[in-house]
């Protein structure tokens, strides 16, 4: 991990409140893992204090892409930041995806994204396409939910990537109605050779709380990507700490990517 | 002119007065990356308990205006664990190590913790944490003089390093708090610790903080804690160690300014890691521009008038 000042790219609206930040960052993009997280400094006392920690979303040819939703003051203020203009970051941070055995072994690797979960989802779909073996023709199967149609993020992005999608929203406006998990759980019911699978997901809370159970009942290994409220992200403050099987581990540490076996979810 | 930034806490020699607060430096390493640790004027480690700790559940943080509330709840591998595994790498980067210390029930833990700690060669000096407020105890022993008083004592009978007891700012008249340590024989007084604060999410109705309550600290905190500094500062002969919000040069030398013999960088090491370091930078340029041949002059220089 490093820290340092870096020039922004790009950094436009995609969609509802959906932003695309480009940052020229070969170091940390070099060094940058799938569910590895980046810590953004916005500067501001006044409603911005500490860093937010952003999940990577691609990191590719000395670039670093963040995506992001707005959804306080600091995404806000970020979104209000222009190209040329630089960002004091720290990172690669934390521990992220073990995807080496779908690499390495004829196994399907099955991606769970909710809403801006799929964030860093599309990073480890990007590490996984070039890695499978492409005699053993594995699509990495993604599931997108969201409240409705538009809101689905990457869904492109990823069939470009060489995975299957299928999505999921509240409104039936894309794709199955309901939510991810229940897609999730309609599929391994029905057809889904799930066996010697893992699931790598992403998403809100509730969403990974179900997921976990889902996985815990067939027996599939789950790796889950959670948040917790952040103060450095460096290991220094012990603020964000998830209660596990083993104690309390931290989010910026341990994680933020765990084995859903391994959390006590209350 | 080089400008001579060392200080002294008690026998304690530091070649600048700028150290790092407990509880958020880890025990050095993680800020290895980002900065010289060898340029500090001390580090204080995470507080230890005779114990070890899990620590509170979470939510332990929220980000408030110009600051957060914390309660990490002396989360800590104990004393015996610290000992072997945490301090020999923490002494050998190079900062004096001041090894902060808390009992968790019984004050009499403190000689406990002070005698095994007073064989160890490498650690500088005691802060005696006497003013956590995530403890669940309804009072702070750094809420009563004579409590202090007793703590300090108990520490002092069982060793000969330098003493430094942390005050809290959840009191009425904290200069009668400093007073007690000082005479029970503490080297000098560091202030403040948190200030006790709460946070509400009003769509949940439910406490940001899973304690409820909370220490608050950061730039929101800062006025409140240089005037307790300079209140402090007119009563008691020993050095202060001031701190509280502490982002940049100027804020470290209102302290300096308002009576504090060195200063401590706290919630601003989670922002910038490397804040120490500018600090530092800066109060040698700010002692060249003011033609200042020794930080020691600055110590409580300020001029009020009438």
């Amino acid at each position: 991990m490093i820290q340092l000042k870096v020039k922004i790219l790009y950094n436009r609206r995609e969609k509802e409140d959906y932003y695309h930040l480009s940052l020229l960052a070969p170091k940390v993009a070099r060094e940058a893992l799938p569910g590895q997280f980046v810590n953004i400094w916005l500067g501001r006392e006044d409603g911005a204090f500490l860093r937010r920690p952003f999940s990577i979303h691609r990191a590719k040819e000395g670039q670093l892409h963040i995506l992001y939703k707005v959804v306080g003051r600091g995404t806000e203020l970020l979104s209000q930041r222009k190209a040329g203009e630089t960002l004091d970051i720290i990172g690669p941070l934390g521990h992220g995806f073990d995807y080496q055995l779908s690499a390495t072994n004829y196994q399907l690797p099955i991606l769970v994204g909710g809403g801006i979960g799929v964030a860093p989802l599309t990073f480890l779909a990007e590490r996984l396409a070039c890695c499978l073996r492409p005699a053993a023709r594995i699509k990495p199967l993604v599931l997108i939910g969201a409240k409705n149609k538009k809101q689905i993020l990457c869904a492109q992005e990823f069939r470009a990537l060489g995975c299957q999608v299928k999505t999921a929203t509240d409104d039936g406006s894309s794709g199955f109605k309901g939510r991810v998990t229940d897609l999730f759980s309609y599929l391994l019911s029905t057809f889904l050779n799930y066996k010697l699978s893992t699931i790598y997901a992403c998403g809100p809370r509730p969403m990974l709380k179900e997921l976990a159970s889902v996985c815990g009942k067939y027996n599939i290994p789950a790796q889950i990507s959670l948040e917790e409220h952040m103060a450095c992200g460096i290991n220094a403050c012990l603020g964000c700490v998830v209660e596990t099987k083993n104690g309390y581990s931290r989010v910026c540490k341990e994680g933020p990517v765990f084995a859903a076996d391994d959390i006590i979810w209350r | 002119m080089k400008p001579n930034l060392s200080v002294s806490i008690g026998r304690l020699k530091l070649k600048n007065p700028v150290l790092v607060s407990s509880g958020t430096f880890g025990y050095g390493r993680e800020f290895a990356e980002f900065l010289d640790l060898r340029e500090l004027g001390a580090i204080v480690t995470k507080t230890i308990t005779l114990r070890p700790r899990q620590g509170n559940p979470p939510p332990r943080t929220c980000e408030t205006p110009a600051g957060m509330l914390n309660s990490i709840g002396l989360e800590n591998p104990g004393i015996e664990v610290f000992i072997e595994k945490n301090l020999p790498s923490l002494l050998k980067m190079g900062a004096p190590v001041i090894v902060s210390i808390s009992a968790e029930s019984d004050p009499t833990e403190f000689a406990a913790l002070a005698k095994k700690l007073d064989r160890i060669a490498g650690v500088k000096a005691l802060e005696l944490n006497i003013s956590c407020p995530n403890l669940k105890r309804t009072k702070l022993i750094a809420q009563d003089a004579a409590e202090s008083f007793q703590a300090v004592k108990l520490v002092r009978r069982n060793t000969d390093k330098p003493i430094i007891t942390k005050l809290s700012p959840n009191v009425t008249d904290i200069s009668a708090i400093a007073l007690s340590a000082q005479k029970a024989g503490s080297d000098a007084v560091s202030l403040v610790n948190t200030f006790l604060g709460m946070g509400i999410d009003v769509e949940k109705r439910m406490p940001r903080v899973s304690t409820v309550t909370a220490g608050l600290s950061g730039p929101a905190i800062r006025p409140i804690a240089v005037r307790m500094v300079w209140e402090v500062y007119q009563k008691i002969n020993i050095p202060i160690i001031g701190m509280g919000g502490i982002m940049d040069l100027s804020s470290a030398l209102e302290f300096i300014i308002a009576g504090a013999t060195a200063v401590s960088v706290g919630t601003a090491n989670f922002i910038n890691p490397a804040t120490t370091i500018e600090i530092i930078r800066g109060l040698k340029q700010y002692l060249i521009r003011n033609k200042i041949k020794e930080i020691r002059s600055l110590i409580g220089s300020l001029h009020v008038q009438g």
